[in-house]
């Protein structure tokens, strides 16, 4: 196991030596101290090492991950998990705006509460959140899954594409052209899985399943009067 | 993009450490606000029948006591001041309305900053580093101040357009984000009587709130209606005689987050800047849900 301290490395040390394991992997444990809301940590990780950030992180942390395992013992900034292409990243506190956005793959679970547009234009990440999400999350969400402990805000799911949203509290409004959908015996199976994989002892039959009723993906000539 | 920062104790007995744990939540706001920087920090209250005035020269050298002499003279009032930098701090037994008066006669290029029972507004140009160390901030007692690390992006960078501004007796504003209609809202505040001294967007968010509260709104209804009333990105902190406010706008795209313990409530545009208050690890520290108002206030003096 190596640790870095961050109250004396600096950012760029610590994501060198993680871009560093794809050439020659030394390591397959890291810890990251002192933190204390630094942003850009252990971005752009293309190994399949465990990072422990044990505090609070800034801004984009674990963005781009690729094969990395990465938790956060605290709270993370806007962006955290942007882009994830594979891997898996864990959030134990709650997540600001835009957690797991445009991410194509990989599991991104955060314990909290995650701020507004989680999961905006999501590419096929799965994301779970065991708290509540803001307003305007999954917009344009194009495949993945997204499932809610809690309650979603407002416009939950505007002009999405083909991700699945599962939600087991209240969601405060539905965007345009995302609708509630019946919940068919593959979707509870798929969910259960999410949400034993999260490790949140939550039952997939109580939650509602939204996705796009498909409106918005061609333009429709009687729609012409509106732009 | 820009950098807030606010601290109220809640604990009395850390009000002699106010400026110390601040100066360091100032400072790390440097990379969103390298510009200019200022603060508007509450204590030493006046007695009743007292105003205090901060008040800023155009330069270091400015003879304020020859000014503070001359106001003496004309307004017959008792009075007390200090000099820091190229700022004093003014207390007179004097209404309000004819200090500016008088001061408007004696002094015009002196700016007023701030008046009230409590507030103290310094700011101005330059990183946060040096105007924390041009007034002194770490040794500054207080219990509670609200301040701003400024990167312009609607209007000049002088001293006048740094923040915070002051919205009215003991209170001010400091503002996150841009606003989009401010021409048109400041040639209406001005047809209401309300005076600007500059083309900075976050003075014509003052103005309303002050306008609203001459008009008798609670900071409340007056946040409220700004919501309607202000087109734009903002995150605000709004600085009362015995607490502060947060404001978010709807859409949320300028960030902020909170933090409790037992002996303070602390906000900052990122965590970065609270990491070094005591107690942070164990402090419970949250995101702010756009548009709710957030206020901690004591019990009124």
């Amino acid at each position: 196991m190596k640790t870095i301290d961050l109250s004396s490395a600096t950012v760029r040390d610590l994501n060198q030596a993680l871009h560093d394991q794809v050439n020659q992997l030394e390591e397959r444990e890291w810890v990251v101290t002192h933190p204390n809301g630094a942003h850009n940590l252990a971005v752009g990780v293309n190994e399949a090492v465990s990072v422990d950030i044990q505090g609070h992180a800034g801004y984009y942390c674990a963005g781009m991950n690729q094969k990395a395992s990465i938790t956060v013992h605290g709270n993370v900034g806007v962006g955290c998990a942007e882009n994830m292409m594979s891997g898996y990243v864990r959030v134990k506190g709650s997540a600001s705006q835009a957690a797991g956005a445009t991410a194509h793959g990989g599991l991104l679970v955060i314990e909290g509460d995650a701020g507004a547009r989680c999961g905006i234009s999501m590419k096929g990440v799965d994301i779970v959140v065991g708290g509540s999400i803001g307003h305007m999350s999954c917009f344009m969400g194009q495949a993945g899954r997204l499932v809610v402990c809690g309650d979603a805000g407002d416009a939950l799911g505007d002009s999405l594409y083909e991700t699945r949203i599962y939600v087991k509290g209240t969601v405060e409004s539905l965007g345009s052209d995302c609708i509630a959908k019946e919940m068919r015996a593959e979707h509870l199976e798929e969910l259960q899985v999410l949400l034993d994989r999260a490790g949140f002892n939550e039952k997939a039959a109580d939650f509602k399943r939204y996705g796009s009723a498909r409106q918005l993906y061609n333009f429709k000539v009687d729609n012409a009067s509106a732009y | 993009m820009c950098g807030i920062v606010g601290l109220y104790l809640k604990n009395p007995a850390l009000e002699s450490q106010l400026g110390a744990l601040f100066e360091p939540m100032l400072e790390a706001m440097t990379d969103r606000g390298p510009d200019s920087a200022g603060f508007a920090i509450y204590g030493d209250e006046v007695s009743d029948g007292w105003v205090k005035l901060t008040l800023q020269a155009t330069t270091d050298e400015y003879d304020f006591k020859a000014l503070t002499g001359e106001l003496e003279g004309k307004l017959g009032a008792s009075l007390d001041w200090f000099q820091n930098a190229s700022a004093i701090v003014l207390k007179i037994k004097a209404e309000e309305a004819t200090v500016r008066a008088a001061l408007a006669e004696l002094a015009p290029t002196v700016r007023i900053m701030s008046a009230g029972k409590s507030i103290e507004i310094l700011k101005g140009m330059g990183l946060p580093k040096e105007i924390s160390e041009r007034f002194g901030l770490k040794n500054m007692k207080g219990s509670h101040i609200i301040g701003h690390t400024r990167m312009a992006t609607e209007s000049a960078v002088t001293m006048e357009g740094s923040h915070p501004f002051s919205t009215g007796a003991d209170l001010c504003l400091v503002h996150n984000g841009s606003l989009s209609n401010h021409f048109r809202l400041r040639q209406e505040l001005r047809r209401e009587g309300i005076n600007f001294d500059t083309e900075n967007d976050t003075e014509v968010a003052a103005g309303y709130l002050a306008w609203r509260l001459q008009q008798g709104d609670s900071l409340k209804t007056a946040l409220d209606s700004s919501l309607e009333a202000l087109d734009g990105f903002f995150t605000f902190a709004i600085g009362t005689r015995n607490g502060f406010a947060v404001i978010r706008d709807p859409i949320a795209c300028k960030p902020a987050i909170l933090a409790e313990t037992d002996d303070y409530v602390a906000m900052a545009s990122e965590y970065q800047a609270l990491s070094s208050l005591p107690g942070i690890e164990k402090a419970k520290v949250w995101e702010p849900v756009p548009a709710t108002m957030y206020i901690w206030e004591r019990a009124s003096a």
